[in-house]
């Protein structure tokens, strides 16, 4: 009985649609359930939290990755992909919390002060919450003691700095400078995006990484992560 | 006289017309003239048929103008027989208000025929014409002087006389190029064994046989016309399915600038209108040679030019099915050659196609002829500069448009790629907008989503859009590093391209052509498997 519903959950992410009223990759998809109410139906049916977990997202999002490299898929297909396993989610992490399951970890992640260019960030929190971590999203334009103060409070083991502005990325090393001020800089590891950051500026300020895009931050965190 | 309104009511009970057919692109015509400034010219143009009126060398087209109330007179100084004709414009509107402004330009595959109406700025974009040369595209790797270690790789390229092999190589080509909807055999055939008296059959089934779009062409030889449409009739399965689905068509340039009417293409104008056939009746003036290059001058010529010109064809057979042809080009001033890549050659365009739409007449129009001699940036800018622009005008078949190089001596077909990919993108480009009032709505009611969700980011409602074809992608060709590989990624797509199946006739087809058609080379004996 388990089986049917968690394969529509799987069909759905695959489908990008999160709620009854979105289209999907197919045609015709419009009103049938979605992600949303296909997962409260689950709970509801006491389907276990960790199967939904493993069987229908994790699984579903492998063939969005795979559908992805094929080209098949574009951006705003991973994006409502992932967006779908946001929102799932968001729904089972009360009952993962209690069953004792761990997520990927917590990721706070924001555009830093004086900017508010946030289509990237909001791109890699997307696809970084589809993947399974805990995303603690400051928004744009975040004064650095936001920052400091976020990550001290998550204790997040991941924080991600976003600018597009050659005069605000500067803020990340004075934001690493704090990290060390603070006494935390080695608990949590730092990675830099946006249009004119580089491998070369992360090495300079003493960032942990630099991500070209939410692939490679999702795959740098799979390497930090072993 | 109420010229106009005539002319539509003539048109009201003919609708020959069952889908399918391409879809070429409908545009909102971006116009040059005024109305007034349209009405001048086709004024200047009528005074010009009256006087100095035109040099008829075709006794036959002399005789048909005269017996429809033309004056006409034996002209005393001409070395050859020649008529000077002055045609009341009684004469001259009559027949033109009685050419067909709405018909269909057959092909072998149904999907692939066009729809061409003079009231409908349907634009249809196809290759042109009978270059000599086919320029071969091939990547050479170079190493830099200063430093061994860079190597940089650079396309050579090879002229190679054009012949039977390649014309099939060319339409196969054609067949592939989605944006392409019809074909003018973009290269002559100059093998050994091809003479004026085969040189129809052969060019028109190497087209044929390769290419299952609407195949056009002009006539060489009068004396073939009959073995031609033999052909067509034997692919489109009879006389009469021809005449439904007239899978060719042709060209007649019955004009030589200025106002001559030429022999042997009269003669051929009255076979082909006899036979049934769509014709183009084209007309290419040198602005500055053999007509003004002023604007007014050169319009008000070509289009007397090509009115005396569908005049005949109607006085030939009532409503014969016509395009009005109009190509002219400016002289460069330093040698007098055809410049094509210059803004009086879009002007003269333009003004041609809204002087056709006037005359409710389907317009085949030119883009995409250059000076450049290879692929780059130089044919790149002429070539967009007269895609878009003609596109632009709203003509219902354009001609030109793909592959010609060094003017029109030259065929690259990854140029044709090239080209193929810029007119794809002005076709997308110039698509009716999508906006009515259920899609606005459908617009407010995402807005409203997205600006209530965490990231407020409307990549996810792209989606729609983007599979259902409204989203281009980015250009085929792109290098994202320092680095120019367009021409060697067209000329990867070209060889991706080229080894697809060609399109062949199945094998009892050709082999009945063979039996029937004398003259055909044994080479281009090939069928479907």
């Amino acid at each position: 009985m388990d089986k049917p519903l968690l394969e529509k959950i799987a069909f759905n992410v695959i489908q990008g649609r999160v709620e009854a009223e979105d289209e999907g990759f197919d045609e015709g998809l419009e009103g049938e359930p979605a992600v949303t109410e296909l997962v409260k139906d689950a709970l509801k049916d006491g389907i276990d939290p960790k199967s939904i977990l493993l069987d229908a997202l994790t699984e579903s999002m492998e063939v969005v990755g795979e559908k992805y490299d094929r080209g098949e898929y574009l951006i705003p297909d991973m994006l409502a992909s992932a967006e779908c396993v946001g929102v799932a989610m968001d729904l089972l992490s009360p009952y993962l919390i209690k069953a004792g399951v761990q997520t990927k970890g917590k990721f706070v992640i924001g555009t830093v002060a004086g900017d508010l260019h946030d289509i990237g960030k909001n791109i890699v929190a997307i696809m970084l919450k589809g993947a399974g971590y805990e995303v603690v999203d400051l928004g744009a334009d975040v004064p650095t003691d936001r920052i400091i103060e976020a990550v001290k409070e998550h204790q997040a083991p991941y924080l991600g700095l976003s600018a597009l502005l050659t005069t605000t990325m500067r803020l990340m090393g004075d934001i690493v400078e704090k990290l060390k001020e603070e006494g935390v800089r080695d608990k949590v590891k730092v990675l830099i995006g946006g249009a004119p950051t580089s491998q070369e500026y992360a090495d300079q300020i003493g960032a942990d990484a630099h991500c070209k895009d939410a692939f490679q931050a999702i795959d740098l965190l799979k390497t930090m992560a072993s | 006289m109420d010229f106009l309104r005539s002319r539509q009511s003539t048109m009201k009970s003919e609708d020959p017309v069952r889908e399918p057919y391409r879809e070429g692109i409908i545009v909102k015509p971006y116009e040059r003239l005024s109305l007034e400034q349209v009405k001048w010219l086709d004024e200047a143009s009528v005074k010009i048929l009256e006087d100095p009126g035109i040099w008829c060398y075709n006794e036959r087209a002399a005789k048909l103008f005269k017996g429809h109330g033309a004056k006409v007179w034996e002209e005393q100084e001409a070395s050859s027989a020649c008529w000077r004709v002055s045609f009341p414009r009684g004469l001259v509107r009559e027949a033109v208000s009685r050419a067909p402004s709405r018909f269909v330009l057959g092909a072998r595959r149904p999907e692939n025929r066009l729809l061409l109406d003079a009231e409908l700025p349907r634009v249809y974009f196809g290759s042109g014409s009978e270059a000599n040369v086919w320029i071969d595209v091939q990547m050479e790797q170079f190493v830099s002087t200063n430093d061994s270690q860079v190597k940089i790789r650079v396309p050579r390229f090879r002229e190679l006389r054009g012949d039977s092999a390649l014309l099939c190589r060319a339409a196969r080509l054609c067949e592939r190029l989605e944006h392409l909807d019809f074909f003018i055999r973009p290269l002559n055939i100059q093998d050994p064994d091809v003479t004026s008296d085969n040189h129809d059959v052969n060019k028109f089934f190497a087209s044929l046989n390769n290419i299952t779009k609407h195949v056009q062409a002009g006539l060489t030889k009068l004396e073939r016309l009959k073995d031609v449409v033999r052909m067509a009739e034997i692919i489109a399965g009879g006389r009469e399915a021809l005449r439904k689905n007239p899978i060719i068509s042709f060209i007649a340039c019955v004009f030589k600038s200025p106002l001559q009417i030429v022999d042997e293409t009269a003669d051929k104008v009255f076979a082909i209108v006899e036979s049934g056939l769509p014709l183009v009746i084209s007309s290419s003036p040198q602005g500055g040679s053999s007509a003004p290059i002023q604007e007014a001058g050169m319009v008000a010529q070509i289009n007397a030019e090509i009115l005396a010109g569908i005049t005949l064809t109607q006085l030939i057979k009532d409503g014969a099915p016509v395009l009005y042809g109009s190509v002219p080009v400016r002289a460069r001033l330093d040698d007098l050659h055809d410049l094509y890549g210059c803004p009086e050659f879009n002007q003269y365009n333009i003004d041609c196609v809204q002087m056709a739409h006037f005359y409710k007449i389907p317009c085949y129009s030119t883009a995409g002829v250059g000076d450049a001699k290879v692929p780059g940036m130089q044919a790149t800018f002429e070539k967009l500069f007269t895609h878009l622009y003609m596109a632009m005008s709203g003509a219902q078949y354009i001609h030109y448009a793909f592959g010609l190089l060094d003017r029109t001596n030259s065929f690259c077909p990854v140029q044709a790629v090239l080209d193929n990919e810029q007119i794809g993108k002005i076709k997308h480009c110039l698509r009716e907008p999508k906006v009515d009032p259920p899609i606005v709505e459908d617009t407010l009611r995402i807005v409203k989503k997205v600006m209530t969700s965490p990231h407020r980011l409307f990549a996810r409602h792209a989606r729609k859009a983007m599979h259902a074809g409204d989203v281009s992608s980015p250009y085929r060709f792109e290098v994202k590093g320092l680095e120019d590989k367009v021409l060697e990624n067209a000329l990867d797509y070209t060889i991706q391209l080229e080894r697809m199946a060609a399109p062949h006739l199945d094998q009892a087809t050709v082999d009945r052509i063979f039996n029937e058609i004398p003259g055909l080379l044994p080479g281009l004996k090939q069928a479907a498997e």
